[in-house]
């Protein structure tokens, strides 16, 4: 897959990750696992960029002794997963259009 | 391979990356440690399935825009440690000199370049004067003297005087504009290397 856009797909993805409640790394891997493998390193990339876009906060929680990061979606961060499922559409229209053009040929 | 020795594994290995990036991955990596352990894996079981360290500085490093890197390693070679600074404010008086003597030697063989340009020029003018006055005086002594062979024999040598010059003249102009953009490019250079990495 072209590198840009699997970077755009991953930034949805983990916004889509913590649209509905806060979360931590390891959650939202877990979260994602059945959808798409991302490894720490990865994630860690992402979240960055997410965060200098001001896309998602992060802040620190004291959990059972030791400290947590939890991530919450800004409203930029909705726009984009909304800009995102609107783009989609527009693949996917263009998807229809292009199988439909080899289902013609064959 | 336990967590901590995986940390400062990982803290050896990213050592060219700024410290607080570092800190910041490496708080990363703990957190996501406990969370598996946390999760019931073992301390090893939790390690490991973060990764290989291999795999891991691979990736970070891959994604790191080699622009940041070098800037950023620009950076930490121009910091210059107090001692360092010391030696060169007390080596001043020798170092100083011999800079100061380098760049002269430096101006005067390109100034001595220059008036070896500035030597063809005036032997160009030296062509160009000689042809005109023997065509003049070609001329005058075969009007005016009545004087035909040696005013003949100095106007052809006036002719091939001025034949000269312009030849001279193509060189000289060639000379001039190459040497002309040379220094203008070593002036580029020197500005670049001096003023612009400062930025």
């Amino acid at each position: 897959m072209d590198v840009q856009m699997k970077r755009g797909l991953l930034d949805v993805c983990v916004l889509a990750a913590i649209r509905d409640e806060d979360s931590y790394g390891y959650q939202i891997i877990k979260d994602m696992k059945p959808y798409i493998e991302l490894s720490e390193s990865t994630l860690y990339t992402v979240l960055k960029r997410l965060e200098a876009a001001e896309l998602l906060c992060v802040r620190t929680v004291e959990h059972s002794g030791r400290l947590r990061k939890y991530y919450r979606i800004t409203d930029a961060g909705r726009r984009r997963i909304a800009d995102f499922k609107m783009e989609w559409e527009e693949i996917m229209s263009i998807y229809r259009f292009v199988t439909r053009e080899e289902a013609g040929n064959a | 391979m336990h967590k901590q020795e995986f940390l400062s594994q990982l803290q050896k290995r990213l050592s060219r990356l700024p410290q607080d990036e570092i800190l910041e991955r490496m708080t990363f990596y703990s957190e996501m440690i406990d969370d598996r352990m946390e999760d019931g894996l073992s301390e090893r079981e939790a390690v490991a399935s973060v990764g290989s360290l291999d795999q891991i500085v691979a990736q970070i490093v891959a994604e790191i825009p080699y622009g940041e890197t070098a800037a950023k390693k620009a950076e930490t070679k121009r910091r210059r440690s107090a001692v360092e600074i010391v030696l060169l404010v007390l080596g001043a008086p020798i170092w100083a000199s011999l800079l100061i003597s380098l760049l002269a030697v430096v101006l005067s063989v390109y100034l001595s370049l220059w008036s070896v340009v500035i030597s063809l020029w005036a032997v160009f003018g030296a062509l160009a004067g000689g042809s005109l006055a023997g065509l003049l005086a070609g001329a005058v002594l075969c009007l005016f003297r009545g004087a035909a062979f040696p005013g003949m024999a100095l106007c052809g040598a006036g002719l091939v005087l001025a034949g000269l010059s312009i030849l001279m003249f193509c060189a000289c102009r060639a000379l001039t504009w190459g040497y002309a953009r040379l220094s203008g490019k070593l002036l580029a250079w020197i500005w670049n290397r001096c003023f612009k990495r400062r930025r």
